[in-house]
């Protein structure tokens, strides 16, 4: 069974004017069909305006779908006395790392989410232990956060998720707001994550950069899904990305442009490494 | 910046620091209660000696307690003042229509201690507690007023909010005052009403910032299944220990004693 799926999925954010009649209403998602395999990494690429928080967010029960129908683990959720149980599931990690940290020091705020499970104290302990150090943040569990860098603030925000003990993970832009040393220090924790506790993750991002290790990319485009597949099966298609501004990797794009003036180069290439090796292979 | 600005936490290893959070609450209450009581000068000598032994045990050094005593200089000026010149009694010294009374003297020497004893004393407090476990404190001894329905636990969490986002808002505000200045905002010049005015453009833009800051921490709080304070156990919950039954039983002691000098008079 999959662990997220969606069917024909829709969110109107609907504004109403002082007299509580609707005056707009803004398809953001639209007719969109998900379905997401335990343990697998996925990414959602788009622009801004895209629609891919607001699927984020029905992901989580933060917003409830206006059309279709979302399950998590089985569970639908517009059933609104499973609504912790969905948000236990499904955790779920902001773009800004200061507005999501809640704690003055750095295990009691890992500890936060537990706390309102109702986990017993000493239970807490452990979890807040094992999520600390599972982003390598174990070593700063007394600090400050406001001590810490953008990346570390961030790592302690997936702590704080995964002391949930979730199924999976959601990340809503997660690096839009770090240095590249941030980026990369909050990628390899993921990563690793993935890769060791087997937790699904669902990577929302506009740097094509972090899309190259997921096993499924979908590319979003005002409300819908306009692609999906493999990285290498998405960034082949260089001149349909590009028709919707959005860019490649910097090696597909580099092995994009040799190929149009002759050379001879595969369409997959995704890192710098493939690159340099289809290269030499060219002589 | 930082943590510094909040409250005055002295961060060392004491008896005190380690007391629960609760038992400094109510020790300070219950001292500045028997403050109240001694009237002679073997009750105030009593009160010092109480002070200064509090202050040996919280390790802090004593230069800090002098400063907490800064922001009341100008009070105690002024009270003592008034205290001297308005007390009616025995004349000792008479001036045009200022005089100094032998009962005003006493009465200013005595307000003067009463404040000095009870400002060191809460400042004793604050040094030896993070503002968190006081939050805490306070959330655990007046959570009997739930019965009347004061959401106890939601104040309690708005506190330790608020004490987690002064430093980040206060360096925000100093970005949003740079970034004006870069803009050529004059904050220095004219006189009380075009400073105040010049405020405008760095709080419009904090308070904006704050409510989407409040936004998003709501969200993420959500997001946590925080759902008030039902239901919700704690990381580390506050347990009395026996040094903390002792620490009691010592207040009971002190206010007796206090007690028994406000009636010998002594």
């Amino acid at each position: 069974m999959p662990i997220i799926r969606a069917e024909h999925l829709g969110f109107d954010y609907v504004k109403f004017n002082d007299d509580n009649e609707t005056e707009e209403r803004v398809n953001a998602v639209k007719n969109v069909d998900l379905s997401v395999e335990r343990g697998s990494f996925i990414a959602i690429l788009g622009h801004n305006g895209s629609g891919k928080s607001t699927l984020a967010k029905q992901i989580n029960a933060l917003l409830i779908p206006t059309e279709g129908t979302m399950w998590v683990d089985g569970i639908n959720t517009s059933e609104e006395q499973e609504l912790w149980k969905v948000r236990q599931k499904a955790g779920m990690v902001f773009q800004n790392p200061d507005n999501q940290i809640i704690g003055t020091v750095v295990d009691e705020d890992v500890a936060f989410g537990p706390e309102n499970l109702g986990i017993e104290t000493e239970d807490i302990w452990l979890r807040v232990e094992d999520a600390l150090k599972s982003v390598g943040m174990l070593g700063f569990r007394d600090r400050s956060p406001n001590r810490l860098s953008g990346g570390q603030k961030q790592r302690v925000a997936i702590a704080g998720v995964v002391a949930m003990h979730p199924d999976c993970i959601v990340l809503d832009e997660p690096t839009a707001m770090l240095d590249p040393n941030g980026r990369r220090e909050v990628l390899e924790a993921v990563k690793e994550l993935n890769r060791r506790e087997h937790v699904t993750v669902i990577l929302i991002t506009h740097y094509m950069e972090e899309v190259v290790f997921a096993d499924h990319v979908i590319v979003m485009d005002k409300g819908s899904i306009i692609l999906q597949g493999t990285p290498r099966e998405i960034f082949s298609q260089v001149e349909t990305l590009k028709k919707y501004r959005l860019s490649v990797p910097q090696a597909t794009e580099l092995a994009y442009e040799l190929r149009q003036s002759g050379c001879g180069l595969p369409e997959d290439i995704l890192t710098s490494e493939e690159l340099v090796e289809a290269l030499c292979r060219l002589n | 910046m930082g943590e510094l600005t909040l409250g005055q936490y002295y961060p060392v290893d004491s008896v005190l620091h380690r007391l629960d959070p609760r038992v400094k609450f109510v020790g300070t209450i219950v001292y500045i209660v028997g403050l109240f009581q001694v009237r002679g000068v073997f009750g105030y000598l009593f009160a010092a000696a109480v002070l200064l032994l509090l202050i040996f045990l919280s390790k802090v050094p004593f230069r800090f307690i002098l400063k907490s005593l800064k922001p009341v200089f100008f009070l105690l000026i002024i009270t003592m003042l008034f205290n001297v010149l308005l007390t009616p009694g025995t004349v000792l010294w008479k001036w045009w229509i200022l005089r100094i009374t032998k009962e005003g003297l006493r009465q200013a020497v005595t307000m003067g201690l009463r404040l000095v004893f009870l400002v060191c004393g809460s400042s004793i407090m604050t040094l030896t507690t993070t503002p968190n476990a006081l939050t805490d404190a306070m959330e655990r001894l007046f959570s009997f007023l739930k019965i009347i329905r004061v959401p106890v636990h939601e104040i309690a969490m708005m506190m330790s909010i608020a004490l987690r986002f002064i430093p980040i808002l206060t360096e925000e505000l100093d970005k949003i005052k740079k970034a004006q200045m870069a803009r050529g905002a004059d904050f220095e010049s004219g006189g009380v009403i075009r400073r105040l005015k010049a405020m405008i453009p760095l709080l419009v833009p904090l308070f904006v910032s704050a409510f989407r800051r409040a936004n998003d921490l709501a969200m993420a709080m959500e997001a946590r299944c925080y759902h008030g304070g039902s239901g919700r156990t704690q990381m580390k919950p506050l347990r009395y220990r026996r040094r903390d039954a002792a620490a009691y039983i010592l207040m009971a002691v002190f206010l007796g004693i206090c007690i028994v000098f406000r009636i010998t008079g002594l």
